[in-house]
């Protein structure tokens, strides 16, 4: 999403890299470099300019470093003033004494609203809470219904009726009262900043439900119009924050930092997928440690840590360390995997991995996964167990029991094997020698618990470090890692 | 190659396990994961809501759009002639950008504003450059060939407005005396095939719809039998909104449109619908459909709000794919052939 802002800063970093001082030459090479990057990723051009006056702010009030190179510090002004400008820390989603919570969303057509309700609801449910959802779209045909069948699926009820907008949401929010559920979410029809009438309208429902988060539901691929959309919302509504959809898209996300530069909202939730899984509380030291390139591992061990059977990890695991993982395991694993979402949400996440590598990812659907559990079915109990032993006419068999071909179990074997040659080392303290990053990921996991380094935001010396290694990009240092992990190939098909 | 992938996933996955596993293991007391302590944020924010009495009247939408037209003032009243003066570019750059027509396209006008100068004043060099970017045909197919039922297909990202338009576009050849069917080919989407039913009965137009999760393709298929065997003089086929950075996703989309252009249907116009608010993801959208579904056209949706859609010119640039339709209001009637004078206009002047 981030992908060309990372790139571009990724290549400044590297051109700076060299030189021993910064003057402002450097700086005004730099500081275009940014801008360029921030205008292509659809950031609003006011903002863009208050950014980089801020970045500049920084720069030359600070004493160069003794530590830090010339790039390094660019980068680390860049990366600190996006951290404030996203908004600090992640917003602390608290409950209201008396319940229900009521949180109401609003925004643009089209920007998710309704599916957006629904995750939230689930997202409530899964932190232990009783949420209620109240349809108040009664503009859009079907819209009432879209959201009942999305209630159903994630087991929330939905209240609504054929009257107005208003009474629709006073009365839900009476009907979960009495219900006692504890969170009540209010799915508003989308409307445009310039329609007087329904910006009044839905003034009024926030008049009548009086909710403790308004929340502006805002599109990822959103141009310039970011900024109109927010103030106009923020003006009517007072919002408490953002919530960003769909993530997932390859756009650049530029529409985060324009609404949240001008309202002064923090992005709460982000939604990066279809599934109901697809979504989690926006955190915006993360996102600005993604969009320098260096992965959002804490992202990823907090949503493994939420979906996964730890028990069943713990014991493949536990396995994987001795050298005895089996096919049985990578299978267990696989599943737990899936829970986890969708793999290209889990491979943006991930440190170290290049662009193709996350396309690629984005594109393995579930039906090649369910051919890996097919081919994996299709051998014998002992077969998974010593996959040495599966020799040609084993290989026919199974490729027939699968429904695929042999070529699809020669290279499943293969990989499993390497698989395992690396587990191996993985076990063995061998953490350098992880690939796509996982040594940069155990580095920042390490550092998470422990005091922030007082100059570096988290991650960044990782990135400092394979710099001055001689790997300027994240690309680079992948293939370093592939010589001497002797890994899997990154995939150059597509 | 998937396969690396999913390797690679799992090891993560796995490394992450280990990382947990260790951690638990140097903090045994850990209890359950806590819940968010509760700050009393929400009652002091409350407080702060603005009261609607006290409110300003809603900015006309001269006063919304001051600061960009004040911009462009400036650029009107450039009459220099010649060469563009540096400074001229940088407004240029910035009515041009706030358009969302998109930092590579933006770029290359400049240039050709710096190049040619502008004889005539930058304002009339600028409108001309514009205007010159939106020179193709517009004309819509409704035709097909003998024994064949001409087909519309929608494709587009999610949320973008393809159903709506869909309606709309089914009253406009209603209007025209022609009969419809609409094919409910979003499966994906909970009730997007009622939502189009909503708009079947309201527009009197014929509906073939599935079961949520059906094939697509079946569906678009089964229009296409009803309509033959009616007699219909045009099928309009939704699809689901779906991102264009996925291969599958895309693949399902030409599947579909394979089906949609197989006897006795033919597909005679491809439409991607696409909101006007969209920046510069646009364009790489516009390629996407174009080579899994050959788009022949564009809708743009949601022009009546504050977004401009700059975005397109820099779409016909670099694909030539024509804006044919253009959405301005929520009504059935809200969506009127593209008018390039009007849109380029709207653009600079607004």
């Amino acid at each position: 999403m981030f992908d060309a802002l990372t790139d571009r800063l990724e290549r400044l970093g590297s051109s700076l890299r060299s030189r021993g001082r910064l003057t402002d030459a450097d700086i005004d090479e730099a500081l275009g470099e940014v801008r360029a990057a921030l205008l292509e990723a659809d950031v609003e051009l006011s903002v863009v300019r208050a950014f980089l006056e801020a970045v500049r702010a920084r720069l030359s009030g600070e004493v160069l470093s003794q530590s830090l190179s010339p790039g390094q510090q660019v980068i680390k002004a860049v990366h600190d003033q996006l951290v404030e400008v996203l908004g600090g820390s992640a917003l602390k989603v608290t409950y209201a004494s008396r319940p229900p919570t009521v949180v109401l969303l609003a925004g643009l057509q089209g920007a998710g609203k309704t599916t957006t309700a629904a995750k939230l609801a689930s997202w409530f449910k899964q932190q232990g809470r009783q949420p209620y959802l109240i349809a108040a779209d009664l503009q859009r045909p079907a819209a009432i219904e879209q959201l009942r069948v999305l209630g159903r699926q994630i087991g929330v009820d939905v209240f609504s009726e054929p009257s107005d907008p208003v009474d629709v949401a006073r009365r839900g929010v009476a009907e979960a009262t009495r219900l006692g559920r504890d969170v009540v979410i209010i799915d508003t029809a989308g409307r445009l900043s310039i329609d007087e009438a329904l910006m009044r309208e839905v003034r009024e429902i926030s008049d009548v439900t009086s909710p403790h988060y308004t929340f502006l539901v805002i599109d990822a691929v959103t141009g310039q119009d970011a900024v109109h959309t927010a103030k106009s919302f923020h003006g009517v509504l007072e919002l408490s924050g953002i919530i960003v959809t769909k993530l997932d898209y390859d756009a650049r996300g530029g529409a985060v930092l324009s609404a949240r530069g001008v309202v002064g909202r923090p992005v709460v939730f982000a939604s990066t997928g279809e599934r109901m899984a697809d979504f989690d509380l926006f955190h915006p030291d993360r996102m600005a440690s993604r969009i320098l390139g260096m992965g959002d591992a804490l992202s990823l061990i907090e949503q493994a840590e939420r979906t996964m059977d730890a028990e069943v990890m713990a014991e493949s695991a536990g396995r994987m360390m001795s050298g005895t993982f089996t096919l049985d395991d990578f299978m267990a694993q696989l599943n737990q995997v899936r829970k986890m979402g969708s793999l290209g949400g889990l491979m943006k996440l991930m440190p170290g991995v290049t662009k193709e590598m996350r396309t690629a990812a984005s594109n393995v659907d579930d039906g090649e996964l369910n051919k890996v559990e097919a081919i994996i079915r299709s051998m014998t109990p002992r077969e998974r167990r010593e996959p040495v032993i599966i020799d040609g006419s084993r290989r026919t068999r199974i490729a027939r029991g699968s429904g695929t071909t042999v070529s699809a179990v020669n290279q499943l074997l293969k990989q499993f094997t390497e698989m395992r040659k690396m587990m191996k080392q993985m076990s063995g303290g061998g953490v350098p020698n992880l690939p796509g990053g996982m040594g940069r990921m155990a580095g920042m996991a390490a550092r998470a618990g422990a005091a922030r380094a007082e100059t570096l935001p988290p991650g960044f010396e990782a990135l400092g470090a394979g710099m001055n290694a001689g790997a300027p990009s994240a690309r680079g240092g992948a293939k370093n890692k592939k010589k001497k992990g002797g890994r899997v190939t990154p995939p150059k098909q597509r | 190659m998937t396969y690396v992938i999913i390797a690679i996933a799992v090891l993560v996955v796995a490394g992450a396990v280990l990382l947990i596993v260790r951690r638990r293991r140097n903090r045994p007391a850990l209890t359950s994961p806590a819940r968010a302590a509760m700050p009393e944020v929400l009652v002091g924010e409350l407080a702060a809501r603005p009261s609607l009495e006290a409110e300003a009247p809603a900015p006309s939408l001269a006063q919304r759009l001051a600061t960009s037209r004040g911009v462009f003032d400036r650029v009107r009243s450039m009459t220099g002639v010649g060469a563009v003066s540096a400074e001229q570019l940088d407004v240029v750059e910035e009515v041009l950008l706030r358009s969302d027509i998109g930092v590579v396209t933006t770029g290359a006008i400049l240039e050709e504003l710096r190049k040619n100068g502008a004889p005539d004043g930058v304002a009339a060099a600028l409108r001309r450059i514009l205007l010159d970017s939106l020179r193709a045909s517009r004309s819509v197919v409704t035709t097909a060939d003998e024994g064949r039922v001409p087909v519309w297909l929608f494709v587009g990202v999610n949320g973008v407005g393809k159903t709506t338009t869909i309606g709309k576009l089914a009253q406009r050849h209603v209007d025209e005396g022609r009969s419809v069917v609409l094919a409910a080919g979003d499966t994906f989407r909970a009730a997007a095939a009622d939502q189009l039913q909503r708009w079947a009965e309201r527009t009197g137009a014929d509906i073939v719809r599935s079961a949520e999760g059906a094939d697509p393709g079946s569906v678009v298929h089964d229009a296409l039998g009803r309509a033959a065997a009616r007699g219909a003089d045009i099928v309009l086929a939704d699809t689901a909104g779906r991102r264009a950075n996925s291969t599958n996703l895309l693949d399902e989309l030409s599947k579909v449109r394979r089906v949609a252009d197989r006897a006795p249907g033919q597909v005679v116009e491809t439409f991607m619908v696409l909101d006007a608010t969209t920046g510069q993801n646009a364009l790489s959208q516009a390629r996407e459909f174009l080579a899994a579904a050959a788009v022949t056209g564009i809708v743009l949706t949601k022009l009546d709000g504050t977004a401009r859609g700059g975005i397109v010119v820099a779409i016909e640039r670099e694909l030539a794919i024509p804006v044919k339709f253009v959405g301005v209001g929520e009504g059935v009637h809200d969506l009127i052939t593209f008018d390039p004078v009007a849109f380029v206009d709207s653009l600079l002047e607004a």
